[in-house]
């Protein structure tokens, strides 16, 4: 039991961590399989959305702020991809990746300077900001409460990819961009959405995120932004189950790196944790195999 | 034109240009943000070439520079750092367990060696991925060096994730410039070889160069680990300009920044990488600051959006715009060279037939 | 073609830009009108300004983004609050107005030095900052080139003045904070276990905790290091290993961004034992984050509001009057000990002007050896060695987690 209370909390905080990777890892993954694009971006709209949750907080009552501050945030996605991905389309690729470290950096330099280059406090959403405590260990509930919020959102994703026809044309897309345009299929619609879906997943990873870490800066989204994309690249990009698992494995593994006392290197050690995949097996672990046309 | 009056040419723009800044040194005062721009964008410029060696030239996308630049500032200042104020910069570790000194050139290259020989070393596993993969493995290989070099049981040697500090830098601007021209020098000697060649064998198609009987480990490697050494020599020039340097500079941030000026520059371009750089620098540290004062009037008129930070929004869209309508950058894949400017004017003027060229030249 | 003469002509309205750009560094409405070349008339540091009174450059080095922007931005609110209460100094017989060349350091080692060569470049007589000693012993050497003396306000590692003779300081020293800190820790919770925090990379926090350790360990207490990198926000593991351990105080001379995470995450784990930290952390974000919580936290600092009326009123009053200044404070009227750094800075360096008698950087750092001045904060006077101020006390305070305001604990020494 004592064992429990003392190693509980880093488990629990890794789960955690891991569900909200996921989150955010999705959008990276399905923007790649698609696009073959690392949308450099997606970590920085997170912390935006961070950003437009303290701000419509202040004007309006949480429950009008919140379904706000997704709509904001899955608007700012799309307009992303129209105007600084759509029109590079047929440039090389290393233009549109270029163009994304852009967006990022045009993201944190304009939230620098609304926020005056200051923390700002995330608002206390009720209910899941309380503390419960279980196992004699105490938490927030939004700590429980990401890794199931997580797997339904994931699940319902994968549904809708299944079994709905924008699902089809998403699959068919990712398998291959030229042919599924001659097929019909109206790329644009389909890759805009990728970005709504995943700026929406993103957005709600952000509100569970920032209910447990209240700080939003600027740079907020830089390291979870990287790290679910190392989560997203070390399950194999393009795989939303690899995703998933990926971040989990990497949120729980980072709270274990820290919980042995090696704190210098928690960062570090996930990047370590990729670099091996990537040698072991380049494509990730639910990767598919590349094939190469000459 | 031919070779040799090419060459005569360039060598008297390199002469002209030093001249004029060893005259400007001794006019202007030494504390303008002119030398400061000048100063880092010649060690960017160096950088910057550096990376479009391998991204631009070989093909190989590479995201690593910041690490390689720490390992060369950081053997730098460690090699120079007189033994006695090494009492107060390792302070917390009793000095630290260097106690010797090298030569400023000495600690430079051997900056670069460590980077090269990292690379070496990296290269073996990471340089079989492909594209993308090869990209965020070097940048994780990069976060996995800053790490290393904060760990306070390295301390005696990289005094922990403290600033090192007190090692020689330079006073006149001509040192950057001279020490970064050699090395872009080689640089351009090295593209224009026959490996030169077979680095951009392999750019343009992996499969057909390897027909051709090019060794691709072998080039790749070769390319990845000469880019890290001037990388390398390059992080010891930054420490220099810095005065002070610790591992948390060397952020992916940094790469980006040098990504960023290689792409406006031009991939591919070892002139376009040395003119944005400048550019870069002076935008970012220099001529967008008046954007950060709050009380800007122009002719009565009171600027409004102006406060700190409104520089680096104006800095940042500026970017997008050059990335998003200029993809090619300031000169694409072009060189500018005396002989383009000579075309550049008989197409002008001479009214000759190819109206294509400007001020550029293969 | 056409597209490139565009990316031509777009450099070149860059390049014109920098024309606006040094003549709009004035804070004063006036386009001095100096060129491009940023030569001419910037070295010289008392152009006149518009009606005809001469102008003396005071730079202000602080972050007013980044981990520490939010302590700089209420360092720099004590100067403007200062410069507006005294906006002009008699120099040598002649009245200057004083000019404030504010650069924000971005709390960043690498960004420093660039931000204090435009302090250089804009002409300055004397620079003050910064809040953060990282960023002040990177610049150190910039302005050590330029001959251009430093007044640190609160920037508390010993290396910041270290070896030089150009850099002063006019707060106390990380070696003291940590003693008196350690003693406090010692006295008051009988502590024997320490749980210690730092940020890697940051040189005020790996200093101010070697200290404490090395003070703490003296007392023939047990301490446990660790650190986390910047960027990091997840602190639940770092909580959970000081309640596993034991340990019977939680030290964190972290910036206040870092803070308010940890005093969030402390709460929510329920961490009951005491959390202390430098000077730092005396910010309304601690109070804020503190506010209706579960936490206890100490402090030690420069300065405990109500220890000099006037200054307290006119201060809130300028605070309260101007919403930017508001806002820059964290959105209420607490008053910092950094903000009366700042305002004390400002005064020494008009003192070192004076005893001067001209605006040249050489004979303000002569000047400032010899300054002696009683500010709100105490007295000020530099030893010969370093140009450290002589300080033999720190305020303790305790953050009263209900009203949200400070509560004085302790006037400390190090006997």
């Amino acid at each position: 039991m004592d064992w429990i209370t003392k190693n509980l909390p880093y488990l629990m905080a890794g789960v955690s961590v891991g569900g909200q990777y996921a989150l955010i890892a999705i959008g990276y993954t399905m923007v790649y399989g698609i696009l073959r694009l690392i949308n450099f971006a997606h970590g920085d709209i997170f912390m935006v959305a961070g950003l437009i949750m303290v701000y419509a907080t202040t004007a309006m009552p949480i429950y009008i702020a919140i379904p706000l501050m997704i709509v904001v945030t899955v608007f700012l996605g799309f307009m992303v991809e129209r105007v600084a991905y759509k029109p590079l389309r047929s440039a090389p690729r290393m233009s549109i990746m270029i163009s994304a470290i852009g967006v990022s950096y045009l993201l944190q330099n304009m939230a620098l300077y609304v926020t005056g280059g200051l923390s700002q406090q995330y608002p206390t959403i009720p209910w899941i900001s309380d503390t419960v405590t279980i196992f004699g260990a105490t938490t927030k509930r939004v700590t429980l409460i990401t890794p199931v919020l997580t797997i339904v959102l994931v699940v319902a994703l994968v549904l809708l990819i299944k079994k709905t026809k924008i699902g089809m044309a998403m699959r068919a897309a990712s398998r291959d961009f030229e042919t599924s345009q001659l097929m019909g299929i109206k790329i644009n619609s389909v890759i805009s959405m990728t970005f709504i879906i995943g700026t929406f997943l993103a957005a709600v990873g952000s509100l569970l995120f920032f209910t447990n870490y209240t700080g939003v800066t600027p740079t907020a989204g830089a390291m979870p932004g990287l790290k679910a994309f190392v989560a997203a690249v070390f399950g194999g990009i393009g795989s939303i189950p690899g995703a998933v698992i990926g971040a989990f494995i990497i949120g729980i593994c980072e709270n274990i790196i820290k919980g042995l006392g090696w704190t210098t290197f928690s960062d570090a050690f996930t990047f370590a944790l990729l670099i091996v995949i990537l040698i072991a097996k380049p494509t990730g672990l639910f990767g598919e195999k590349a094939t190469d046309k000459v | 034109m031919n070779k040799r009056t090419k060459m005569m040419w360039n060598a008297g723009l390199i002469a002209a240009l030093l001249a004029t800044l060893f005259i400007l040194e001794q006019i202007l005062p030494s504390g303008s943000m002119f030398f400061t721009v000048l100063k880092k964008g010649a060690i960017y410029a160096l950088v910057a070439v550096s990376m479009n060696l391998l991204n631009g030239f070989t093909g190989l996308f590479s995201l690593g520079q910041a690490g390689f630049m720490l390992l060369g500032a950081y053997a730098y200042a460690i090699l120079t750092i007189p033994v006695e104020s090494r009492g107060s910069v390792y302070q917390y570790f009793d000095g630290g367990i260097i106690q010797f000194t090298v030569p400023v050139p000495v600690a430079l290259i051997a900056g670069g060696l460590l980077a090269a020989v990292f690379a070496f070393l990296i290269g073996l596993p990471v340089l079989r991925l492909k594209s993308d993969y090869l990209a965020i493995a070097t940048l994780g290989f990069a976060e996995i060096i800053r790490a290393v070099f904060q760990w306070d049981k390295l301390g005696p040697i990289t005094n922990g994730s403290n600033l090192l500090r007190n090692f020689p830098s330079f006073k006149s601007v001509l040192y950057p410039f001279v020490v970064s021209g050699i090395c872009i020098a080689l640089i351009v000697m090295l593209i224009n070889s026959t490996y030169g060649r077979a680095f951009k064998a392999i750019r343009d198609d992996e499969i057909a160069a390897e027909a051709m009987g090019i060794n691709l480990a072998h080039h790749k490697r070769l390319a990845f680990v000469i880019s890290s050494f001037f990388a390398g020599v390059s992080g010891g020039l930054l420490a220099m300009y810095q005065t002070t340097i610790q591992a948390s500079m060397f952020k992916s941030a940094m790469t980006y920044e040098i990504l960023l000026i290689v792409v406006i520059g031009g991939i591919g371009s070892v002139t376009g990488s040395c003119i944005s750089s400048f550019l870069f620098i002076a935008c970012s540290e220099w001529w967008l600051r008046f954007l950060d004062n709050e009380n800007l009037y122009l002719g009565g008129f009171h600027v409004p959006f102006l406060r700190p930070g409104f520089r680096k929004v104006v800095f940042a869209l500026v970017i997008m715009i050059m990335v998003l309508f200029y993809r090619q950058g300031i000169m694409g894949t072009k060189e500018f060279s005396v002989e383009g400017i000579a075309d550049f004017f008989k197409n002008k003027f001479g009214r000759k037939k190819t109206a294509e060229g400007g001020a550029s030249h293969e | 073609m056409k597209k490139r003469v565009l990316a031509m002509a777009l450099v070149a309205a860059m390049a014109g830009t920098m024309l606006t750009g040094c003549g709009g560094n004035g804070g004063n409405s006036s386009n001095t009108g100096s060129d491009a070349g940023s030569a001419g008339t910037e070295a010289d540091a008392s152009a006149p300004a518009a009606d005809g009174a001469k102008v003396v450059k005071i730079g202000v080095y602080e972050p007013a983004s980044g981990d520490n922007g939010a302590g700089g931005k209420q360092e720099v609110l004590g100067m403007q609050y200062a410069n507006e209460e005294t906006p002009t100094v008699e120099i040598g017989g002649e009245e200057y107005t004083v000019q404030l060349e504010i650069v924000d350091n971005e709390s960043s080692n690498d960004k420093g030095p660039s931000a204090a060569s435009s302090l250089v470049s804009a002409g300055v007589s004397v620079v003050l900052g910064s809040y953060g000693s990282g960023v002040s012993i990177a610049a150190s050497d910039v302005f050590k080139e330029a001959g251009i003396p430093a007044i640190g306000v609160t920037c508390t590692n010993p290396q910041v003045t270290e070896g030089n003779t150009h850099y002063f300081r006019i707060c106390f020293l990380d070696p003291f904070q940590g003693t008196v800190l350690a003693n406090f820790a010692n006295a008051n919770f009988s502590a024997k276990k320490a749980y210690i925090l730092t940020k890697l990379g940051d040189d005020y926090s790996t200093g101010l905790g070697y200290y404490f350790k090395e003070a703490f360990t003296g007392l023939g207490g047990e301490v446990i290091e660790e650190t986390f990198q910047e960027g990091n926000s997840d602190f639940t593991s770092y909580v959970t290993k000081a309640k596993n351990e034991g340990a019977e105080v939680f030290f964190a001379p972290v910036s206040t961004e870092a803070a308010a995470l940890i005093i969030e995450q402390a709460a929510a784990q329920g961490l009951t034992i005491p959390m202390m930290a430098g000077d730092t952390w005396d910010s309304n974000v601690i109070l804020n984050a503190a506010k209706g919580k579960d936490v206890q936290i100490y402090v030690t600092t420069f300065y405990q509001e109500g220890g000099n009326a006037d200054f307290d009123n006119g201060f809130k009053g300028y605070i309260n009057s101007n919403p930017t200044a508001t806002a820059n404070n964290g959105g209420d009227d607490t008053i910092s000990a950094v903000s009366a750094m700042g305002y004390d800075a400002y005064y020494v360096a008009l003192e070192a002007l004076k005893a001067a008698g001209s605006t040249d950087p050489a004979a303000v750092n002569e000047a400032l050896w010899k300054v002696n001045y009683t500010g709100v904060s105490g007295s000020i006077t530099f030893d010969e060695v370093n140009g450290d101020a002589m300080r033999d006390t720190a305020y303790v305070k305790c953050a009263n987690t209900e009203s949200g305001e400070w509560d004085f604990v302790a006037e400390q020494g190090v006997n």
